[in-house]
């Protein structure tokens, strides 16, 4: 298919540059859709053109001005973020265990959080519903943040465990030799070769914590704790005689932002987390 | 300098053996030398008790969240329970997993399930497989491409489904219009099912090239050179020297994107609603469970969607052998 055995290397190049094509466009195009959605005036709205006719700002003022829509906003970004630094530490902690200490268990911890990782999320709903409902935690950010952890961890454990094995431990040995206090040893040479995996599985964390949708809109009823991608399949309208799609693509424009952001910048780090863990043997 | 060189090679052989979890001599004093300092005879419980204690809060949190509320879902699909009648709720043995076997909406959601994730995974499967060897290949611009195809992995899958779901809006899509301005192809029945595995496709199909490249980051150029100077052709290469080198992360991208296809949910959420019968299974167990309000029901369906998923993940295992991922290192999502 792609394994091309041209010795002509302008040649070559074109041929790669139209297959890199294709891929640009396979996928920017749904992405870039909703983006001139986001910008069409209420005319132009609906005459389907790919490129808007005329531009305007007012879907995004609109939203900014839905309370509906920030509050949800705001919502998924403490949620996520709370999400995420939670996993991240308690998968840290699992995962330099796993990677570098023997203890009896390890493989059944192991194993258990693969399970949670395959797990159909759909069975968990019935329960959470009845079991926070009596709790208290339905419709509350904990009441999100819980299964979001969990369901982060698996990741969490095994990307940060293939990132560990790969420290080079003994470095730390060598520092203290060289009079470093554990302390200096730590915050000097181990901190900084552990930091890139640790924030790599931090986005990684982030993204699927901010992308659920169906414990959002099974665990929550109210604003209060809706995040955006639940609120977005509610969403009607700044107001009731207006057609939301203007609106809903920019607020979908919005929370796609921090995504775009994260790929711009950390690509090959997403990359890496992404296929550390995957294929060993 | 030397001394130091030395030193550090007979950690790394410490370090390495207890990665993989073999009792070594040296592993001990390694393992916990920063917490713990203890004797070398000592070295061992401390190792075994700080490990035990740093997995002990993730350990918890799992269970809790997943543990508990299995075997309560078990519990409440034994009961009926619909939270309009409260007063009705007592213990109904296995009538609602016979309301729900014997029930044609089940069936029909099990069916198109079951349809979506076989077509959806082959489609990824050639397609990520395709997307993996420009990803790995490509002399030109291999940086823009890995960061563009992970912008569909990346996105919030309402999005992306809202992308779809307008794109497909007679009048208002430009999808929609290249059919016809008379087609909504969305309330077909086969044209949305057909656009709902696109859209599944889409966004799914990166994050399987990303497992098929970690696969063919293995193969040895050495091997593919060999197979060319020997008279293979590319596609000889392919399938007799990548595919085989391959074939473990191959199986692992194929299981975990099965089971993650078989809980399809956001898309046919935002796309039909399961109108038409597109219902997923997940799509049935929500509707029973929050527009319905029934728990014994929609427990019942979260039991059997359960113990579906674990027979396709045991069918995988087995028939495919697929390395147990459970093994110290697999794959994960």
């Amino acid at each position: 298919m792609a394994v091309i055995a041209g010795t002509d290397s302008t040649g070559r190049k074109i041929r790669w540059t139209l297959l890199d094509i294709v891929v640009v466009v396979y996928a920017l195009v749904p992405v870039l859709w909703i983006l001139s959605l986001s910008f069409k005036t209420p005319e132009t709205l609906n005459d389907g053109n790919f490129i808007p006719r005329a531009w305007t700002l007012e879907n995004y003022r609109l939203i900014f001005q839905t309370p509906e829509f920030v509050r949800a906003l705001a919502n998924s970004i403490g949620i996520a973020l709370i999400a995420t630094a939670i996993a991240v530490v308690l998968g840290t902690m699992a995962a330099y265990a796993i990677a570098r200490l023997d203890f009896p268990g390890k493989r059944v911890l192991v194993g258990v959080s693969l399970l949670i990782a395959m797990f159909p999320q759909v069975a968990l709903v019935s329960p959470l519903f009845e079991i926070e409902r009596s709790l208290g935690l339905f419709n509350t950010w904990p009441g999100l943040i819980l299964p979001y952890i969990t369901f982060s961890l698996p990741l969490a454990i095994y990307t940060l465990s293939a990132f560990f094995r790969e420290i080079p431990w003994e470095l730390e040995k060598a520092a203290k030799m060289d009079g470093a206090t554990p302390g200096q040893a730590f915050r000097r040479v181990i901190a900084p070769l552990a930091a890139p995996g640790v924030f790599t599985t931090a986005i990684l964390v982030f993204i699927f914590c901010w992308n659920d949708f169906l414990f959002a809109i099974s665990l929550t009823s109210t604003e209060a704790s809706r995040t955006v991608p639940a609120a977005l399949s509610f969403f009607t309208g700044a107001s009731q005689f207006e057609d939301p799609t203007g609106t809903i693509s920019a607020a979908a424009v919005v929370i796609t932002i921090p995504i775009i952001v994260f790929v711009l910048f950390f690509q090959r780090r997403i990359v890496a987390g992404l296929t550390s863990g995957a294929v060993k043997g | 300098m030397s001394e130091a060189s030395q030193l550090s090679a007979e950690n790394v052989a410490g370090a390495s053996a207890t990665a993989r979890g073999v009792r070594g001599g040296s592993a001990g004093s390694t393992g916990s030398a920063r917490r713990a300092k203890p004797v070398l005879s000592e070295g061992k419980k401390a190792e075994r008790r700080l490990g035990l204690l740093l997995c002990a809060p993730a350990a918890l949190v799992m269970i809790a969240v997943t543990g508990w509320p299995i075997i309560y879902s078990v519990w409440l699909s034994l009961q009926r329970f619909d939270l309009r009648f409260p007063d009705q709720r007592e213990f109904v043995g296995l009538d609602n997993y016979i309301t729900v076997l014997s029930s044609p909406y089940w069936w029909t959601a099990f069916g198109v399930t079951a349809l979506l994730t076989v077509v959806s995974v082959v489609l990824e499967l050639v397609l990520g497989m395709a997307l993996a060897l420009i990803m790995h290949r490509t002399i030109v611009g291999r940086g823009l491409v890995r960061t563009v195809a992970l912008i569909p992995y990346g996105i919030v899958t309402v999005v992306a489904a809202f992308s779809w779901y307008y794109a497909w809006t007679p009048g208002t899509g430009y999808l929609a219009n290249l059919v016809g301005p008379d087609t909504a192809l969305l309330t077909e029945r086969l044209p949305a099912l057909a656009i709902i595995v696109s859209a599944e496709v889409w966004k799914t199909t990166p994050f399987m090239a990303l497992l098929l490249m970690a696969g063919l980051a293995l193969v040895p150029d050495d091997l593919l050179k060999a197979a060319a100077m020997d008279g293979a052709s590319a596609w000889q290469r392919f399938t007799r020297v990548m595919v085989p080198v391959m074939k473990p992360a191959i199986l692992v991208a194929l299981l975990f994107r099965t089971l993650d296809a078989f809980r399809i949910f956001d898309n046919i959420f935002v796309l039909t609603s399961g109108a038409q019968d597109t219902a997923s299974v997940s799509m049935q167990t929500y509707n029973n469970l929050i527009k319905g309000l029934n728990l014994g029901v929609g427990s019942t369906m979260s039991v059997l969607i359960f113990i579906t998923v674990a027979i396709i993940a045991f069918v995988f295992v087995k028939v495919f052998g697929t390395a147990a991922p459970g093994s110290d290192q697999g794959g994960r999502r």
